[in-house]
């Protein structure tokens, strides 16, 4: 019986006044394992506050505007004869010089420039002011102000973007362009104003990133998260209840759990194959209509809510249940009046989580054809909205993004702004509602 | 055994309200209640005595049909209330639960107000004709279960609010409105303080007049305060039955009395 002879080592006699060595340790290991958490929370909050100042550097230039002002009164007979030459834009373009030049020289402010120069500031204003004035005949011959968007280049030079430095080799801007810019500024002519047509505005063609605006894409993502919503929370709901309350508990069951939870984990863009399989090509409906759109997000969404909703009903205490089967309710009695109320709360966060969730997904838009489609009109009507084709907002600064005057990065950075903004206004609702619905009980 | 108050037996013979002939409850392949055969009477308080795991609960919950909600249990034998087997194909155990009323371990009221606690059962189950009914019912059933004077001028506070003593005879307010025969009670003091328990086994002596009264419990000071008839389980049989005095002061069987005496279990 050797272990019998053994002693145990012999406990050093210490007041509790003197932590001792194995004391010392843990209390050590435990302040190490804080230290760990506090700087794991600060990357985090680091990396989190680098994001968020990118972004807002980045995107803000996307929500103002550089416009030049110019105010001027288009007499009947220069109407009549613009109209009747052959050229009709390039007249009213001369129109326009001469009455920004006129401006300039009231103002005091001496500068040459010609045709070619506003060409490069600000494109082919004429069309612009031609279509104003066959739209409102009646204001011919009053004094009529114009807001005319600066090209991207000059919008650049006044966000810091263009410098004179990098448009030495530029055939679109030339330095003596910049000297007429800084002229038109200090005459008070160019200002820089708030773009709200990137916020109300349809997309724009490559050439023209000052025209562009998210819209008709906001527009988009709302029918396509109708779509999920009045899809996927009844379907979502009814599948979780059935199988959490209802379902028998063997094999087929399993089976049908463990492929949910594989679902969830599916890449979307499988999910945007398969919606250009079976909702395109099988069922004939139109390429990049929200409709579309919706149907395969309710496909990418319906696990998620499942799952939360699944959860948060198995979170409901069995003692309801058997308090409810006790007064001798029946099971859809008791699943209704009792463990369905107790889980709201749940399943209402695991829809919106998985709504936001939707709203910002991109890769299932690319293979739809939503990302192609330069959506340039809002939709006709409430259900020409479903059908006709549009873009998203992930799939519209997917497209900006790709394009190649840098005007358009500037406008997707802009569109992530007011993407995260929806996102964080659903993200709130969520917690607004929760905490409602908590408050019952 | 000096602390045990033995109550005196009626000597009139009752009706019988509940009888069971041959019950087997399988979980699985476990056997967990062999060959129980038990008759238990009208208007009397019976109690279930035994260690746990003898299969005391699972038998109670037997009487209204709980265990169908557990998928792997099997039910054999008959269990007859009124003559009528509850396990024949035709009954709906809904429709049984409103008659045998259950009372958890674990107080259990809903996440809502007082009043609708109690009028939930009344509600689904059609008995009341209008609001006025219901109130009445409502306030009837709170009358029986000891808690109307405590909580009459507060009906629309949430019976999760109260005390666990006052929200376990919420909980038996709720089992007899909806007018059962029979009370099953599961342990229902065993989450209770002494002066809470105290009220509740005053409630269930005066139940006792209205219904068929089947209480399972861990404590046998309680099964002797509370009970005219006793049914010992161990290991899934019913070892004994008998009245209560009997079994407490004169067991026939060793196994009681080493139960009662403190030895197993």
């Amino acid at each position: 019986m050797s272990d019998a002879s053994m002693t145990p080592p012999a406990a050093a006699k210490s007041g509790l006044l003197v932590a001792d060595a194995r004391t010392r340790k843990r209390n050590a290991a435990e302040k190490r394992f804080r230290a760990y958490g506090m700087i794991a929370i600060g990357i985090g909050l680091l990396f989190l506050l680098f994001l968020f100042a990118s972004i807002l550097r980045s995107g803000m230039p996307a929500f103002t505007q550089t416009v030049l002002d110019v105010e001027f009164t288009l007499t009947a007979e220069q109407f009549e004869t613009a109209e009747s030459k052959m050229l009709k834009t390039g007249e009213y373009q001369k129109i326009f010089v001469a009455a920004l030049q006129g401006q300039l020289k009231d103002r005091g402010v001496a500068v040459d420039f010609d045709a070619m120069a506003i060409e490069r500031l600000v494109g082919k204003p004429g069309g612009t002011i031609r279509g104003f004035f066959l739209e409102n005949p009646d204001r011919v011959g009053t004094p009529v102000s114009f807001d005319l968007a600066a090209s991207s280049r000059v919008d650049g030079y006044f966000n810091g973007r263009v410098t004179r430095d990098s448009i030495v080799d530029s055939r679109f801007l030339m330095t003596t362009d910049l000297d007429l810019a800084d002229a038109l500024e200090e005459a008070g002519i160019i200002r820089s104003a708030f773009n709200w047509n990137f916020i109300t505005g349809t997309d724009s063609g490559v050439d023209n990133p000052g025209g562009a605006g998210l819209g008709a894409s906001v527009i988009g993502s709302f029918f396509m998260m109708l779509v999920v919503l009045f899809l996927s929370l009844p379907i979502g709901v009814a599948a979780s209840i059935y199988l959490e309350e209802f379902a028998p508990k063997n094999r087929w069951t399993d089976l049908i759990e463990v492929n949910i939870s594989n679902l969830a984990a599916v890449p979307s863009i499988v999910f945007g194959i398969l919606g250009l399989a079976v909702f395109i090509q099988f069922a004939g409906l139109p390429q990049s209509a929200p409709l579309v759109g919706g149907l395969v997000l309710t496909l990418m969404t319906l696990p998620t809510i499942i799952i939360s909703t699944r959860a948060s009903l198995a979170a409901v205490p069995p003692s309801i249940r058997d308090a409810a089967l006790g007064v001798g309710a029946s099971k859809m009695q008791s699943v209704f009046h009792h463990v369905l109320p107790l889980a709201m709360p749940g399943i209402l966060t695991g829809t919106i989580i998985g709504l936001a969730q939707a709203l910002g997904e991109t890769a299932p838009l690319l293979l739809i054809g939503m990302v192609g489609f330069v959506a340039r009109e809002y939709p006709e009507g409430f259900l020409a909205g479903f059908t006709e084709a549009n873009s998203a907002m992930p799939a519209q600064i997917y497209t900006w993004a790709s394009r190649a005057d840098p005007g358009f990065y500037e406008k997707a950075w802009g569109g992530i702004i007011i993407l995260l903004l929806f996102l964080i206004t659903m993200n709130a609702i969520a917690v607004i509602l929760r905490r409602r619905f908590e408050r019952r009980w | 055994m000096n602390d045990m108050r033995t109550v005196e037996t009626d000597v009139d013979t009752k009706e019988v309200k509940i009888a069971a002939r041959d019950v087997q409850v399988f979980y699985g392949d476990n056997h967990a209640i062999k060959d129980v055969s038990v008759d238990i009477e009208d208007k009397t308080v019976t109690a279930f005595i035994g260690p746990s795991g003898c299969g005391k609960s699972t038998f109670l919950r037997c009487i209204n049909r709980m265990n169908d909600t557990i998928d792997i249990c099997r039910v054999q034998g008959d269990i007859l209330i009124d003559d009528q087997d509850i396990y024949h194909p035709n009954v709906d155990p809904v429709q049984l639960r409103a008659k045998v009323g259950m009372v958890f371990q674990k107080p259990n009221p809903f996440p809502k107000s007082i009043y609708d606690n109690v009028a939930y059962g009344p509600r689904i189950h059609g008995l009341a004709r209008n609001k006025a009914d219901l109130d009445d019912i409502v306030e009837k059933s709170l009358r029986r279960g000891a808690i109307w004077d405590e909580v009459k001028d507060r009906l629309t506070a949430p019976g999760t609010g109260l005390s666990g003593g006052q929200q376990q005879r919420l909980c038996i307010a709720r089992a007899v409105a909806t007018e059962p025969e029979v009370l099953l009670m599961d342990e229902p003091c065993s989450a209770l303080d002494p002066i809470a328990t105290a009220q509740v086994e005053e409630l269930i002596d005066e139940l006792r007049k209205n219904y068929s009264v089947v209480i399972v419990t861990h404590s046998m000071q309680q099964a002797a305060r509370v009970s005219q008839k006793t049914a010992f389980f161990h290991l899934g049989n019913l070892v004994e039955y008998g009245e209560t005095g009997t079994i407490f002061t004169n067991p026939v069987d060793p196994r009681t009395e080493s139960y009662i005496t403190g030895r197993i279990g």
